[in-house]
């Protein structure tokens, strides 16, 4: 028997029921009256001068009612960005990728917008492009922008604006296609290498990828007497908001950015996409405009950073891990977006929860002419875990240890600290090993082309610990929860309804959690980071307590007793003299009618609990087994584990399948997904040749394991899930490959074509 | 330039309600039940016929409605997500989607709904490998499809589907 009545069960989602009946409204479904449809031009050149706009057939056709272009914009500040806002929102002068915005249509039809979009006339001057993170450092490259940027963040994303992290003047003055730098340094590296019994180097190519959230970006916006109300795909509403009111310089309360539910998230709608663009056109025509782009367009919107990774590790005679040294290159495209920070996290994670006596790591983020990337799932940690973890499976290999075993002997034990001054790992990440290596091995074989591969990794999550919740209790003792996190499918709002059940002691099924919106909802800083479960769950139980009571002095007062006689029970109050009242009772009695409401308020901010940073450490531990067809390359799953080690499950079927989500999206790109450029374009911009996990590709045996240890700062011993087995798979299906062909591989996806490449002693790349 | 297309007069049962509007000759079935009927349950995403999410069915067929023009169905009987509740209860299928978790964002749903009721409607004991081959042209980013084989199991083996 559970020692609580809502959380740590499988309820049932209220949202599922919603989106089963085909009722769930999301951004692409709102229709606002009077709204016009916009269709976006875009560039057909790499990097080219843009010499004319010529709009004039565009709008001359029927239905049109405008074209907007940068010129348009001069009243504006027309730039966007949280760290640095680079990001312009129409092309000024010229354009720097393929596909970057460079009008906007605006007509009364979708269709007509979309017809006169093809009749705007661009004639461009041709610019030498870098298209490759290598050109783009190369001497004398062209330059990709041909000026800084100042910070516009607040201070947790300010340390991540400069390039230079100890402000050599002279050195940021001499202009580059460096657009972050971010590094991380203890110990004595080179004397540690000296020392060495074992130095273990390589060089690892972490794809480009498209995260491939089913609903493309879309938004629509309505400027009118200088409020701007928009709805949009936003995982993150508050910081759109943010962005927004910068660009028209308007007071936050007269901007209001509401999300309903999102079709996929995965990191890939944090921060601000398309929503500049239709709020400069509702602006522009003064009327709300609604603005729905492709897949196509979607993915020259926002990718996944693509890396190159060096490392070289030291190890003694038994495998101990001596020092590490990394060097990391993200291809990051024509804009900053959110890479400084994915650039930071890649810094922190890529040497995995061991322990390093001795670490160097160097990033450095790239611009280039290409699609701008920023946040995906795990943020930074499945590029640089894919160095880190081969590079060790190839040690024990060179050294003949068990792959289970270099791993027992270098992992942090429970407190451990991972990065120097940071919260200690709050895991017991041996003891999830061997859940994952008693699961592989129950069904191991020897067949030919048979492999295993563990993969680990621990991220510092959560992100930086601002959270607001507000419950209110109404007369008829139902409660509604109000918090500004998007439920994007992770299940967020099923959660916090278990939460405030519990806390409150009411049934979950007369809780309802509302919609992000940031005229309405509290503050919330992101919806990322695995942080919703930790600490809006913090804030929100703070809120109740706070309702609670409340609730307690309105019952004294009407009970004329002291609160502290009133106790809180099942559904509402009692006093020592075997009286009690519902919530219900509570409210309508103190309001004198059958109305009136009781409010609780719940703030989270660094300390206390959350002051040590990260809030939470986020693990990933999974093993794969896979059998290659020696003949032809194809690489088959024939088992999955995963290891959830999240502290306290709210929902544990919920928890499952957020880690079955992320591990499959993980296999994806280890064996399928690559944004492929050729000359200054995609060739793979859509769906059909950007393959993702189909049914087919679901691993013959999955095992997902919880481990639940109560060791999270969240309610009830709860830490964030979501991610965390995205992390490590890369890798781990890279060593059972390595395992199964007797080769290295050092880039992903491993599709048939580089296996066999590998099984036939052949470059993994033309 | 360009003349407005003379529109088409189209009568079309959808969801048991026969409905009569005249389209512009391209209006793809998906735009005529989301726009001009206010069905926004049906979604679009790959808009190439390959994701499964606009899946509808065309006299009890599935069809990718963004791909499929709206004249094409004239006549004929279309259903979409909204017709497989009868508004009091959960279709079976939904009910198993909401149990087994099968379904995260929900944004694919709708197309696995209705590629799932053709498959069960044609085959109501259908097989594990059955039920895979059938839905392999439907994508889910969230879910790691095993919850989806899972629900659609369980309605199979309840073999209590309705036509």
């Amino acid at each position: 028997m559970s020692e609580y009545a809502t959380v740590g069960t499988s309820v049932r989602r209220p949202d599922l029921v919603e989106k089963v009946l085909g009722t769930a409204q999301y951004t692409v479904d709102v229709s606002v009256p009077g709204m016009v449809h916009a269709a976006v031009v875009r560039s057909n050149r790499a990097h080219a001068r843009i010499v004319t706009i010529d709009a004039e057939d565009a709008r001359t056709q029927p239905d049109v009612i405008g074209v907007v272009t940068a010129s348009d914009l001069e009243p504006l500040f027309a730039r966007f960005g949280h760290v640095i806002a680079d990001h312009v929102i129409l092309a000024t002068e010229k354009v720097r990728y393929f596909g970057e915005p460079v009008a906007i249509v605006l007509a009364e039809t979708r269709g007509a917008a979309h017809d006169a979009a093809g009749l705007v006339h661009v004639s461009y001057e041709d610019l030498p492009s870098v298209m490759t993170a290598e050109q783009a450092l190369a001497e004398d490259a062209p330059l990709v922008h041909e000026t800084t940027y100042d910070a516009t963040g607040d201070d947790s994303f300010k340390n991540l604006a400069g390039k230079k992290a100890d402000g050599d003047s002279a050195a940021d003055d001499a202009l580059s296609n460096v657009a972050h730098e971010a590094s991380l340094a203890w110990g004595d590296v080179d004397a540690a290498f000296e020392t060495a019994h074992l130095i273990v180097e390589d060089t690892v190519h972490y794809p480009m990828l498209y995260g491939y959230a089913m609903e493309p970006y879309n938004a629509v916006a309505s400027f009118s007497d200088g409020e701007l109300v928009v709805t949009s795909t936003a995982q993150h509403p508050y910081m759109v908001r943010d962005d927004l009111a910068r660009i028209f310089d308007l007071p936050l309360s007269r901007v209001r950015v509401s999300a309903p539910y999102l079709g996929g998230g995965y990191g890939t709608k944090s921060y601000t996409k398309v929503e500049p663009m239709a709020a400069v056109a509702s602006w522009y025509c003064g009327r709300p405009v609604k603005l729905v782009i492709s897949i196509e367009d979607s993915i020259y919107t926002t990718r996944v950073d693509s890396a190159k990774i060096h490392v070289r590790s030291a190890f003694d005679a038994d495998g101990i891990i001596q020092a590490r040294e990394f060097d990391i290159v993200m291809d990051s495209g024509a804009y900053a977006d959110n890479s400084p920070l994915v650039l930071a996290k890649a810094v922190n994670r890529c040497f995995g929860p061991y322990r390093v006596p001795h670490l160097r790591v160097r990033g450095r983020s790239i611009y280039t002419n290409t699609t701008p990337a920023s946040s995906y799932r795990g943020f930074g940690a499945p590029q640089g875990n894919l160095a880190g973890e081969t590079n060790i499976d190839r040690a024990a290999e060179l050294l003949g240890i068990d792959a289970a075993d270099i791993r027992r002997r270098n992992l942090v034990q429970f407190g451990e600290p991972i990065l120097r001054g940071k919260r200690g790992i709050d895991a017991d990440l041996p003891a999830d090993l061997e859940l994952v290596v008693a699961s592989l091995e129950k069904d191991r074989t020897d067949r030919p082309g048979y492999g295993i591969g563990f993969g680990c990794s621990a991220s510092d999550a959560g992100a930086y610990p601002i959270s607001t919740a507000q419950v209110r209790i109404q007369s008829d003792g139902s409660v509604i929860v109000l918090s500004g996190s998007t439920e994007m499918g992770q299940g967020s709002r099923s959660a916090l309804g278990q939460i405030a059940a519990e806390e409150l002691r009411v049934r979950v099924d007369v809780v309802s959690v509302m919609q992000s919106d940031t005229s309405v909802t509290p503050y919330e800083r992101t919806t990322g980071a695995s942080r919703t479960t930790t600490l809006v769950g913090l804030a929100l139980q703070r809120a109740c307590a706070d309702a609670i009571s409340r609730v307690r002095d309105m019952a004294a007062e009407i009970w004329e007793c002291s609160a502290e006689h009133v106790v809180h029970v099942d559904g509402g109050v009692e006093n020592g003299d075997g009286a009690t009242m519902t919530f219900g009772d509570v409210v309508r009695t103190w309001f004198g009618g059958a109305a009136g409401e009781v409010t609780g308020v719940g703030l989270l901010r660094r300390e206390g609990v959350t002051e040590e940073m990260p809030p939470f450490w986020e693990t990933g531990m999974v093993g794969v087994a896979v059998d290659v067809d020696t003949e032809t390359g194809m690489v088959t799953v024939d088992k999955l584990v995963t290891v959830a080690d999240v502290g306290f499950a709210i929902n544990p079927r919920a928890v499952e399948g957020q880690d079955l989500g992320a591990a499959t999206q993980g296999l994806g790109a280890a064996l399928y997904e690559e944004l492929v450029y050729d000359g200054p374009q995609l060739i793979n911009a859509n769906v059909v040749d950007y393959r993702v996990p189909r049914m087919t590709d679901v691993p013959r045996k999955l095992d997902l394991i919880l481990a639940e240890r109560r060791d999270g700062v969240g309610p009830y011993g709860a830490k964030g899930a979501g991610e965390g087995q995205l992390n490590p798979i890369g890798g781990a299906v890279a060593s059972a490959v390595a395992r199964a062909v007797g080769k290295w591989p050092t880039r992903l996806p491993l599709t048939p074509e580089r296996v066999w490449r590998l099984l036939n002693d052949l470059d993994e790349t033309d | 330039m360009s003349r407005q297309p003379e529109l088409v007069p189209v009568s079309i049962e959808v969801n048991g309600t026969v409905v009569d509007r005249s389209v512009e000759p391209r209006s793809l079935l998906v735009d005529f039940l989301r726009d001009d009927l206010g069905l926004t349950g049906t979604k679009v995403s790959c808009e190439l016929q390959v994701c499964g999410v606009c899946t509808v069915l065309v006299e009890g067929r599935p069809v990718s409605s963004c791909t499929y023009l709206t004249v094409d169905a004239d006549g004929l009987r279309v259903t979409s997500v909204e017709g497989l509740s009868d508004g009091k209860t959960l279709h079976p299928l939904q009910e198993a989607f909401v149990d087994c978790q099968a379904l995260q964002c929900g944004f694919c749903t709708p197309g696995f709904l209705m590629m799932s009721k053709a498959l069960l409607d044609s085959t109501p004991e259908v097989e594990h490998e059955e039920i895979v081959d059938h839905l392999e042209g439907n994508i889910c980013r969230c879910t790691g499809y095993q919850p989806i084989v899972e629900a659609v199991e369980r309605v199979a083996a309840q073999g209590r589907v309705d036509s």
